[in-house]
């Protein structure tokens, strides 16, 4: 049977653009039809933006790549109109087990937050991840959207101009020159276009190698999490064991820094190493074993002109805490709405360099998670081990220490601090919804808070009067009215009141907090919006 | 400075856990010491809980040890 990233899901076709003498201008080129360009690519074609995607290959990712995603992913994945097609394919576990050298040291479950549309993540692999986006852009190509996948269309060379780039285009048919008035390079942890640009990769935390192993078993096996510290058949490194759809489990191996890929990749030693994991009784096949080599880095800076980065091109974690893919989506979500009113003339480019400030943010954050998961992981000196054991040891007996254990921290959303686009807090609210942050959901009877908001402005009053919309250099915000009342369970109160009696919130496409005060007060939500679009 | 961190004394039986703490170290190897150090460490700093008490902690140790 073949498997999913044997079939070519975009194949080559030949593009009127080919047979222009003229390089063809267009709005937005993307580089890369991975997770993130796919997602980007989407998002900015839902909102009328046409859209050229630019793949070397014609089909999804291969092999075994990214697992797990995380809430706030699904969240944006529901605004582009596929989260819950990803969700109904995915799996989940609900108890995890760490293991520290021979034994278990502890058990938890996964808890939920309460009124929430989508869960904590979901386990699914990259590859139908892909799929998924693909088929969604094939529903919108049947609804008329301007987007279009170009596969088998290699980038060789890039040129930056002031307004626009030019891009040479190599097909089995020879190949073409187009131009883009914005390019955004999602071309993976390799970025050819971060070297045609001559970009560097700055800040290697560290390196490291990883043993991906996909087998599918032949009796049940418990949806649970594994994870090893220290264990016997892999000395001085860690061990996961993790569920995906279809039977099939995913084993990660750490291996440190040198070693012998091709050895450490053959059968003979890889299944005497699932054996030890698995129990002696587990039978399974291996579907799919590759070496993976991590860095920890990011590009200095994510704009250069006409140029976007996003996804791993930018920026590259280890992974634990699964931040990859799921960061990358963050990127996508942050670049589609400025882009948006870039190009309509409603924002001035430098819109953009917000951009750069706040997912440079938001890959410090990951950066710094996924380190201090690395460090825990693979203590660095002999007094960090020390440390490390005592906290595993504890937790054998003393529930305080296991949320010091670090085996990855999920990832959960980045809240822009200091943004050039927020307006100062003006309301007595809690802070988990203070400007820069993504709007926590909440249950709306048989509806969710998130399902209302996105791809515009939106000025949520709670228990708050205001103007049905209000329009400010051309950018609306139109009112979502809602009242505590509306929310038995009271999230909605929790989340953005708190103790105040009121609230009224401006709301970025993207779905985070723009601006808030306790009524609505004209000028100041004029300014908000003026600040939040980089006219302030 | 300290704002938070109790410097001046406050054991309540100081004699009594000194003597305690070496005890519980008599006979052990080296590596079974420092671990039983770390173990103490994490206990004790999840009993105050307090962050800033605990940085001012690592900062008072850091700053009064005998450097040759
Ligand atoms: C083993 C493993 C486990 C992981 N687990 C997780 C996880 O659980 N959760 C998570 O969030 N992330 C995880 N990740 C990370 C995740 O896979 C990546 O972050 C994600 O694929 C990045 O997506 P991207 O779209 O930026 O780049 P990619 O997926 O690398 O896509 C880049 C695309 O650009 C194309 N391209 C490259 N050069 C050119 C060119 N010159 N012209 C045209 N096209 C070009 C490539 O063909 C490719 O399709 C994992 C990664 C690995 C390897």
């Amino acid at each position: 049977m073949s498997k999913i990233f044997d079939v070519p899901l975009y194949a080559y076709t030949r593009s009127p653009d080919q047979d222009e003498g003229m390089p063809v201008r267009h709005p937005v080129v993307i580089i890369g039809a991975g997770p993130v360009g796919l997602a980007t690519a989407i998002d900015l074609a839902q909102q009328g933006i046409k859209t050229v995607i630019l793949d070397d290959n014609d089909r999804v990712s291969f092999g075994s790549r990214a697992i797990c995603f995380a809430k706030r992913p699904l969240e944006i994945l529901d605004r582009l109109g596929c989260g819950e097609a990803m969700v109904k394919r995915g799996v989940q576990w609900d108890t995890g087990k760490v293991f520290f050298d021979t034994r278990q040291v502890y058990e938890f479950s996964l808890t939920e937050e309460e009124g929430h549309k989508n869960p904590a993540f979901i386990n699914l692999q990259q590859y139908t991840f892909e799929q998924v986006l693909v088929e969604r852009i094939r529903e919108m190509q049947a609804d008329g959207a301007p987007i279009e996948i170009r596969g088998r269309n290699k980038v060789e060379a890039i040129g930056q101009h002031d307004d626009h780039v030019k891009l040479e285009v190599e097909t089995p048919e020879g190949s073409y020159t187009i131009e883009a008035d914005w390019l955004v390079a999602c071309d993976g942890a390799n970025s050819p276009t971060r070297r045609m640009l001559g970009l560097d990769f700055d800040g290697q935390v560290f390196e490291d190698n990883f043993l991906i192993a996909d087998v599918v078993m032949k009796a049940d096996f418990p949806s649970e999490r594994w994870f090893w510290f220290d264990p016997p058949f892999n000395r001085g490194q860690s061990a996961l064991l993790h569920k995906q759809p279809d039977n099939v489990w995913r084993i990660d191996l750490q291996l440190g820094r040198d070693i012998d890929k091709e050895r450490e990749k053959r059968p003979e030693n890889v299944v005497p190493r699932l054996k030890a994991m698995l129990g002696d009784d587990a039978e399974f096949n291996l579907e799919w074993v590759s070496i993976y080599t991590f860095q920890c880095c990011r590009m200095d800076r994510f704009r250069h002109g006409r140029t976007l980065f996003a996804g791993d091109s930018a920026h590259q974690v280890s992974p634990f805490g699964a931040r990859g893919a799921n960061s990358g989506l963050q990127d996508a979500d942050n670049i589609a709405w400025k882009l948006k009113l870039v190009l309509d003339g409603k924002a001035p480019e430098t819109l953009m360099d917000s951009y750069n400030i706040e997912r440079v943010h938001g890959a410090d954050e990951n950066i710094l998670n996924s380190t201090r998961s690395t460090e825990f992981i693979t203590p660095k000196s002999e007094m960090s081990r020390i440390l490390r054991d005592a906290i595993l040891d504890l937790s054998a007996h003393h529930e305080f220490a296991q949320p010091v254990v670090n085996s990855g921290r999920l990832s959960v959303p980045c809240t822009y601090d200091g943004s050039m686009l927020n307006s100062a807090d003006a309301l007595a609210a809690p802070d988990l919804t203070r400007p820069g942050s993504p709007c926590p959901d909440a249950p709306l009877g048989d509806d969710h808070l998130l399902d209302k908001l996105g791809n515009d402005f939106v000025l949520l009053t709670i228990d708050a009067d205001a103007p049905e919309s209000f329009e400010e250099n051309g950018v609306a915000a139109s009112r979502l009215a809602l009242s505590v009342r509306d929310d038995p369970s009271l999230t909605l109160k929790r989340q953005y009141l708190g103790d105040a009696p009121s609230g009224v919130y401006l709301i970025r496409p993207d779905q985070h907090v723009a601006a808030r005060r306790e009524a609505f007060d004209e000028p100041h939500f004029r300014a908000a919006l003026r600040r939040a679009t980089g006219k302030e | 400075m300290s704002d938070k961190l109790i410097l001046s004394p406050n054991l309540n039986n100081a004699d009594g856990f000194f003597d305690a703490l070496a005890r519980a170290h008599d006979g052990l190897e080296k590596s079974t010491s420092d671990a039983f150090n770390a173990r103490l460490i994490f206990l004790l700093a999840n009993h105050i809980g307090d962050n800033e008490v605990l940085d001012e902690a690592l900062t008072a140790a850091r700053n009064s040890g005998h450097y040759r």
